[in-house]
């Protein structure tokens, strides 16, 4: 056994590489980003024993799992709790056709979004897909987790969840890591037919996945990563789901009174849970991210005691990421003694790096639409959402990913125009093209910007899937050649491109405007790393 | 053994690398260790905080609770001051003093480095003149350290050998400035106490 410093998400990924992965895809997005960028630094991936790709989008890596895992191997897709949604497909109907290779989908949640449009808690996910759901309470668990998820998709032929929270895949511990183990061979399921969901094939494959569920419970119950306490005053007794574990740990000293259940994987187990109920006269419901567990726990009133706290009770805030202070303030003990925090300091939103090329773009926008007051700019996700605050303000609305094009198109449709769509290089991949194509085939009067910074700047800079094909692109979903423009978005270009810019929103249907400039931050890493060669 | 150190800043000023510097002198060690980051939108500029927790112990939390740091290390003041509250009564309090004005409503320096002075024991020092005198005007981040380094409880050689290890792929001259930055730092804050 070696030791390794490892964030929650490297320990994860060093997990599943030791446990014998062979397929990794993800599309990145914070707090998930590193478990792939961990699996695509090892020499397992280097060297093609592992594929480990950037996907285009998180369905587009699903389904791949899906397709590695239906060839016997061991896959995942890696993504952030958003992600789900646009994977939710994939995922909810491979938990109907089933693994064949262990399948994991890791999904990090943000709770108190960190850097995220909402706390959308992925249990839900797991519960919906009525799948298993591993949740590790730290490090050491985020490595062993993957080797016993493999196991057990393998063995129920279902994909596993694993959920992780901010906090601990953006903690580095010391983590014991083991040697590798081997790999699946490739190998074909021997009940093909499950994965083709016709109707009366689905039936069937989903009578087959609700008859396991007592099984699951069953895992759950036998599971090293839940355990009952049955010590101490049963005045309280206490659920502490994931790292809210370590949280009472930390505020009782690594002693608590009451007795304890730490629930590690879902669903819940039901015989441990009924002990605590039956057995204290209150309880305590700790968790990071939605009342999940609260609300199974709580069902609906008249019902007999003990009564349940938590976050539905306002015994922990109903929003935002749990914390060990929390946690302490829930069990009734005062605040530490401590210092009044300071009134004077304001807050320091992020913003865009000094002299980025999406700051060229927005300025000329500016411009562009200065007599236009009607005209509305429907933005997308990326470092350009930061052109939201001031001195840039320039954007209406950021929603979800790929919503730029679209509620441009439906808002233009309305009447609401000059309708301007903003959108990165990366985004219009992941989900603007689709949207792209909607628009000519309506002819919607929509002016879409994307901006091509050539990369993934948001995350990290990651490779952008349609580098240098955004054109083509657009012409083969059929926008006009005359109104696919590409500008450099620079200082000394703002004139020539405020008049292309205006020229194209006159235009009376869809046009494309490429503003195309690489990162700086990656331009910065890219020319540092040239001495040495080789591409990005 | 046990040390809680919140580690703050603003997005690009390097305090990843501080925290790293920390984590691998103390795995060095075969202390324990747990240390939260920020990573993504926030590192666009915007303020960015770590917890730093070692231990010859088993560490619970990922994150330190209020009013029991034994350290604040700070890249910028007005930052430091952002994190007070996590201050144990005693507890040190370590800052660069040049601002980082990227907002437009930057409140009045002179109080806040006046708040600051009011907690003791603390060490505001001026990184940008120590960086410079190492040879890079980039190695403020480990001048801070260094001023901080009589705090930690970790054995000076141990610190410097977690910086050889973060700087290891860098050019020789990179090292060397962060190593004298970090020196000029601890010389500084030994100076004044
Ligand atoms: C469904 C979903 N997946 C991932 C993310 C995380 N994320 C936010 S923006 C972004 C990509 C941004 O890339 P691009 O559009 O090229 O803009 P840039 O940041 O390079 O300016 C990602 C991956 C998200 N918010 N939602
Ligand atoms: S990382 Fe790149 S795209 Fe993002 S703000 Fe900085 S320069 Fe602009």
């Amino acid at each position: 056994m070696a030791t390794q410093l490892l964030l929650g998400n490297e320990a994860l990924a060093q997990g599943a590489i030791d446990a014998g992965l062979s397929a990794a895809y993800a599309y990145p997005g914070t707090p998930s980003t590193e478990i792939t960028e961990h699996i695509l630094r090892s020499a397992e991936a280097r060297s093609g024993e592992i594929r480990c790709r950037w996907a285009v989008n998180e369905k587009t890596a699903l389904e791949a799992a899906l397709g590695a895992s239906y060839a016997g191997l061991r896959a995942m897709a890696s993504m952030k709790h958003v992600g789900l949604n646009v994977a939710a497909d994939p995922f909810v109907n491979a938990a109907i056709a089933g693994a064949h290779g262990g399948l994991l989908v890791n999904v990090a949640d943000d709770p108190s979004m960190h850097s995220s449009q909402n706390e959308q808690d992925s249990r839900l996910y797991a519960d919906l897909a009525l799948v298993p759901c591993l949740e590790p309470s730290d490090q050491q668990e985020a490595y062993a987790v993957p080797a016993y998820a493999f196991e057990l998709s393998e063995r129920h032929r279902v994909p596993v969840l694993i959920r992780l929270t901010t906090r601990l895949a953006h903690s580095r511990a010391t983590v014991e890591v083991g040697a590798r183990n081997p790999s699946n061979r490739l190998s074909v399921p021997e009940d093909p037919e499950r994965f083709i969901l016709l109707p009366a094939i689905a039936r069937r494959s989903y009578e087959r996945l609700v008859a396991r569920q007592p099984d699951f419970v069953r895992d759950s119950e036998e599971s090293p990563f839940n355990h009952l306490s049955q010590h101490g005053d049963r005045s309280l007794g206490i659920v502490a789901c994931g790292i809210a574990h370590n949280y009472l740990l930390e505020v009782t000293d690594g002693a608590p009174s009451h007795p304890i259940l730490k629930v590690g994987q879902y669903p819940l187990p039901e015989r441990m849970v009924r002990w605590l109920v039956e057995h204290c006269d209150r309880i305590l419901v700790l968790e990071d991210g939605y009342p999940f567990v609260e609300a199974k726990l709580s069902g609906l009133p008249p019902r007999s005691a003990p009564a349940i706290h938590g976050r539905l009770s306002g015994d922990v805030p109903r929003t935002g990421e749990l914390t060990p202070d929390l946690v302490a303030a829930a069990l009734g003990r005062g605040a530490l003694d401590r210092r009044a925090a300071s009134s004077v300091p304001a807050p320091r939103p992020p913003a865009l790096c000094p002299g980025c090329p999406h700051a060229d773009t927005c300025k000329a926008l500016h411009e562009a639409l200065a007599s236009q007051t009607s005209a509305r700019v429907f933005s997308d996700i990326g470092c350009y959402t930061l052109a939201a605050l001031p001195p840039l303000a320039i954007i209406d609305t950021c929603v979800e990913m790929g919503a730029s094009i679209t509620m441009a198109h439906g808002a233009s449709e309305a009447g609401l125009r000059p309708a301007v769509a903003l959108i990165g290089d990366s985004t219009f991949a992941h989900s603007g093209m689709t949207g792209l194509l909607d628009c000519v085939n309506a002819g919607a009067q929509i002016t879409v910007i994307i901006v091509d910074n050539l990369t993934v700047a948001m995350t990290g800079g990651q490779r952008s899937a349609a580098e240098n094909r955004l054109a083509s692109i657009c012409r083969g979903l059929g926008v006009e050649d005359a109104h696919i423009r590409v500008i450099e978005p620079h200082p000394r270009n703002h004139a020539k491109n405020v008049a292309v810019l205006d020229e194209e929103i006159r235009h009376p249907g869809p046009s494309v405007i490429i503003a195309q400039r690489e990162c700086i931050q990656t331009a910065r890493r890219a020319a540092r790393r040239a001495p040495s060669g080789g591409p990005r | 053994m046990k040390r809680d150190i919140i580690l703050a800043g603003v997005g690009g000023q390097g305090l990843l690398a501080v925290a790293a510097v920390l984590g691998e002198a103390v795995r060095s060690l075969g202390l324990r260790l747990k240390q939260a980051e920020v990573h993504g939108m926030a590192q666009r500029g915007g303020a960015v905080q770590s917890h730093v927790r070692f231990s010859d112990r088993p560490i619970y939390s990922d994150l330190v609770r209020e009013g029991t740091a034994d350290l604040v290390l700070a890249l910028e003041p007005m930052e430091a001051l952002r994190y007070i509250a996590y201050l144990r009564p005693d507890g040190v309090l370590v800052s660069d003093t040049r601002p980082v004005r990227n907002i437009p409503d930057y409140p009045d320096l002179a109080r806040i480095l006046a708040e600051l002075a009011a907690i003791s024991p603390h060490r505001l020092v001026d990184a940008a003149l120590l960086a410079e005198k190492a040879g890079s005007a980039q190695a403020t981040n480990l001048v801070v350290l260094g001023a901080a380094s009589p705090f930690l409880e970790l054995p000076e050689a141990a610190l410097v050998g977690g910086i050889r290890a973060v700087f290891a792929g860098k050019p020789d001259a990179v090292l060397a400035a962060n190593l004298r930055g970090f020196e000029l730092g601890a010389e500084w804050s030994r100076a004044v106490a």
